[in-house]
């Protein structure tokens, strides 16, 4: 836990999300990917929000950013700086305040040379300079701005798309699923990058279903099942048995990790 | 989250809008027959402005345009459906062959495809019309060699697609005859687009014969067909006469319409992705 | 990537045989002889005109034997000559195309135009009154006859309000050298405006769909969650995507365009290559008919070449792949 005077930066409470379908005919149902979640982030604090692919973790990212399709129902309270989040504060936020690192590549325009989807939303006369600077930081080499995304490996998309999210001035990044698929060097950098984010003050929400990974910076975890939010805990209950864990979902959740099944840190030394 | 429920959902407007179309397709059918051939005399009535008893106004012959329109109308519903029938049957023909009959027919029937998308089909129409020497022949030879292309794409990657499904290939592992698994599976599986095909083509072939007729190719200038009251009326416009061109092509446009909208909605109400809204 | 275009390049040039092929069984199958179809359009024709006509398309030989002797003539120029303007064809057409080429270039240009502004403002603004508007005029416009849109509008705007005269590309009695710019421009305006509005509802149907798919992709939600705006994501992203699939459905559009032309030019009397064919048609001059065809076909086929080589070349994505 950071020891920081932290403020509440995020909340949302009781979010609930639904799409209305078509069973049969003209009839109509409404389905609930979201029902009942909570989650809180204080300012420099990183939260990581876990759960099994399809728990709606995704929509809750979203949901925040007011980038929902235009159907869906939405329904809840979030308050963002002690204020309700309305669509037109999101729209004031996001890109600003509010950066959002995407789960995949295809998030980025496929005819766009990639400098130039970095340069978006930063002040037009350092634009250029700002771009450079931070290819340097995330390792890209100059001239890889020249070119289109199906030019680049996995890993340099994903360190571009994380480019975008650096900005003047944010508060709150929202990373989904950054590290699927992705090879242990640069997972380890891009944890480290996420930690930086807090390490400057800005709550970080980080989504994935990689509960080993997200552990290692994370000050608190939220269990999301079904849609709901099943147990906020510190990241320091989540060791041994799972004994400090509230609920038994978690426990159990905890204790099924492969790794558990051997010494957690005899484990983890063997995979560097 | 409770406006759902409430009023008409997309579906059943869609439904409701299909059965307008139809129904104003039917009306003009029933039209046709019930008018009497008795108001294409010539009278004494002559060039009126449309009224209470003439609704479209009566042609510099006296006669009524309403009927004039709708027996037109009649033609050209005629026409449609057969020369899209035609046109549906070679692109099965088509679709099937180059699905089923290995590499070498898929290419030259994509070849021909492509020969036939490619050429300009208004002015083949012109010759073939030309060269069947007249009458409603032309027409219908012209204009389902011309539509059958598109259609003809989608059987063949619809039948692509079911040749290699499971149950077609026990059906063949037990001895069943090709001719009785394109009866059996194949058919039913792509009756409901060819369905679609026939319907959306009509308006495509209703716009082609009105566009030939109004040229002058193919039926005589006796025939009540709408392009060539169109194209007679054309002759009267300069004294002012509007209602023999705005009102048949009013009507046309309705038809036209009527049968883009009832295939569009008929196609969209069968795709399952459409019950997400 | 040079091996595609030559595959292409190869792939018209087979097309454009085959369509020649065509055109010549049809004649050949046709219940009506060629040399009949001749005469029976014109009586007065002369023994010589008629001995000309045979030789031309090699009459007394076999069906393969026609056809290259006809197929021949054509690769060095000679298409015959029409009985109805009695010169040779091919200069029939050149004096034509012109005339039709400026009608349909003016109308190329500004029906996309017009049909992608409005698909985009549409895709835009999806679900709004200004879509539904827009989506109801291109369906309603795309169900419209072209001729009787030139009839509505030549009751409109030179009946009624007289702004324009009711045909021909000149005055009538007027000689050509005569006519001022004006005029021309003039008897010009209508069927340009006829094909424009036409043309553009189609390409804004299409414009508004491929617009509403790229609207809908990830990149688009991910330039939203940067806090671009709607003009941003339009200007940064949507032209973009949409510019060469538009572009090359422009090209693509050229057959749609030569038929439009053809009703427009008779609507309007606009001496064009469509008003053409359609008085060779009705009078059976078939040489220059067949003339007008292969020549429009050519068009055509160029038009789609160049839709398809600018889907393969300007695309990053398939320039990087080849």
């Amino acid at each position: 836990m950071s020891n920081v005077q932290t403020k509440p930066l995020l909340q949302v409470d009781h979010l609930s999300i639904g799409f209305s379908q078509y069973v049969k005919g003209t009839q109509k149902r409404i389905i609930h990917p979201i029902a009942d979640m909570h989650v809180e982030i204080n300012e420099g604090e990183i939260v990581a929000v876990v759960g099994a692919s399809g728990s709606g973790k995704s929509l809750l990212a979203h949901a925040v950013l007011g980038i929902l399709p235009s159907n869906a129902i939405f329904s809840g309270k979030m308050l963002y700086r002690g204020e309700e989040l309305t669509p037109a504060r999101m729209e004031k936020l996001r890109g600003r305040e509010i950066s959002f690192i995407p789960q995949s590549v295809n998030y980025l325009d496929p005819l766009m040379r990639v400098g130039r989807q970095v340069q978006i939303g930063l002040d037009p006369r350092t634009a250029r300079a700002q771009q450079e600077k931070l290819f340097l930081q995330y390792g890209l080499q100059k001239n890889d701005g020249r070119l289109f995304p199906f030019e680049l490996s996995g890993g340099m998309l994903r360190r571009v798309l994380f480019a975008t999210s650096v900005r003047e001035g944010v508060r709150l990044v929202i990373a989904d699923e950054p590290t699927p698929g992705i090879h242990p060097q640069a997972l380890s950098e891009i944890l480290r990058q996420l930690k930086q984010f807090a390490e400057d003050g800005a709550g970080v929400m980080l989504i994935t279903h990689d509960i080993i990974s997200a552990l290692e910076i994370a000050d608190r975890v939220a269990v999301i099942k079904d849609g709901a939010t099943v147990e906020i805990s510190e990241a320091s209950a989540f060791e041994g048995n799972g004994e400090r864990l509230k609920t038994e979902y978690t426990q159990r959740l905890w204790r099924a990790l492969p790794q558990n099944d051997f010494d957690l840190e005899f484990k983890r030394e063997a995979v560097r | 989250m409770q406006g759902v429920q409430e009023g008409l959902n997309v579906r059943k407007k869609m439904i409701l809008l299909l059965a307008f179309s139809s129904g104003f397709l039917l009306v003009i059918l029933f039209l046709s027959f019930w008018l009497s051939n008795d108001n294409l005399r010539l009278s004494s009535a002559k060039n009126l402005a449309p009224n209470l008893e003439h609704l479209f106004g009566t042609d510099w012959l006296g006669r009524d345009m309403f009927t004039r329109t709708i027996k037109g109308l009649r033609l050209s519903l005629a026409l449609g459906a057969f020369t899209s029938l035609l046109s549906v049957i070679i692109a099965t023909l088509m679709g099937v062959c180059a699905a089923t009959f290995g590499r070498t027919v898929d290419a030259v029937i994509s070849w021909l495809i492509d020969l036939f998308i490619g050429m300009p089909h208004l002015v083949f129409m012109v010759l073939i019309c030309f060269i069947a020497g007249g009458g409603v022949y032309g027409i219908v030879l012209g204009i389902s060699l011309t539509h059958w292309t598109a259609l003809a794409r989608l059987v063949r990657s619809e039948v692509l697609q079911i040749k290699n499904v499971e149950y077609i290939q026990i059906s063949k592992s037990y001895g069943k005859s090709a001719w009785f698994i394109a009866r059996k599976h194949i058919l039913p599986f792509i009756f409901p687009q060819l369905m679609i095909g026939f319907l959306l083509m009509f308006p495509h072939v209703i716009l082609h014969e009105a566009a030939l007729t109004f040229l002058g190719f193919g039926l005589s200038p006796q025939t009540p067909a709408v392009g060539i009251i169109l194209s007679e009326a054309m002759s009267h416009i300069s004294t002012g006469k509007w209602w023999l061109v705005v009102f048949p092509g009013v009507l046309l446009v309705g038809v036209i319409k009527s049968f883009d909208s009832i295939g569009e909605k008929l196609r969209i109400l069968m795709e399952p992705s459409s019950a997400n809204e | 990537m040079t091996k595609s275009i030559v595959f292409r390049f190869i792939r018209v040039i087979t097309l454009l045989i085959g369509l020649s092929i065509l055109t010549f069984s049809l004649i050949h199958l046709s219940p009506m002889d060629p040399v009949n179809a001749y005469i029976g359009g014109d009586s007065s024709a002369s023994p010589e005109q008629i001995e000309k006509f045979k030789a031309y398309w090699g009459v007394n030989k076999s069906p393969v034997e026609q056809y290259f002797t006809w197929a021949g003539a054509l690769l060095q120029g000679n298409f015959g000559t029409s009985l109805l303007y009695r010169s040779p064809v091919l200069d029939i057409i050149q004096s034509r195309f012109l005339t039709s080429l400026a009608l349909m270039g003016v109308a190329w240009v500004l029906s996309g135009v017009i049909g992608y502004l409005l698909g985009t403002v549409a895709a835009m603004n999806r679900g709004k009154t200004i879509d539904k508007i827009i989506k109801w005029y291109s369906y309603t416009l795309v169900s419209t006859p072209i001729f009787w849109m030139g009839l509505i509008l030549l009751i409109v705007f030179a009946v009624w309000l007289k702004w324009f005269p009711v045909g021909l590309a000149v005055p009538a009695g007027v000689l050509e050298s005569d006519v001022r710019f004006i005029d021309r421009i003039h008897h010009f305006v209508l069927p340009v405006l006829t094909l424009s509005i036409l043309g553009g509802s189609n390409i804004a149907m299409h414009t508004r769909e491929k617009m509403i798919d790229i609207l809908n992709t990830e990149f688009i939600v991910f330039a939203k969650a940067r806090g671009e705006s709607s003009w941003q994501i339009f200007k940064n992203h949507g032209v973009r995507n949409s510019i060469h699939p538009a572009i090359s459905l422009q090209f693509a559009y050229f057959g749609e365009l030569f038929g439009g032309s053809m009703l427009a030019e008779q609507v309007f009397a606009y001496p064009g290559l469509g008003s053409t064919l359609t008085t060779a048609g009705l009078n059976g001059d078939l040489p220059l008919m067949v003339g007008i065809i292969l020549i429009s076909s050519l068009f055509v086929f160029t038009g789609n070449l160049i839709a398809d080589l600018l889907n393969k070349i300007v695309d990053p994505r398939v320039k990087g792949a080849m």
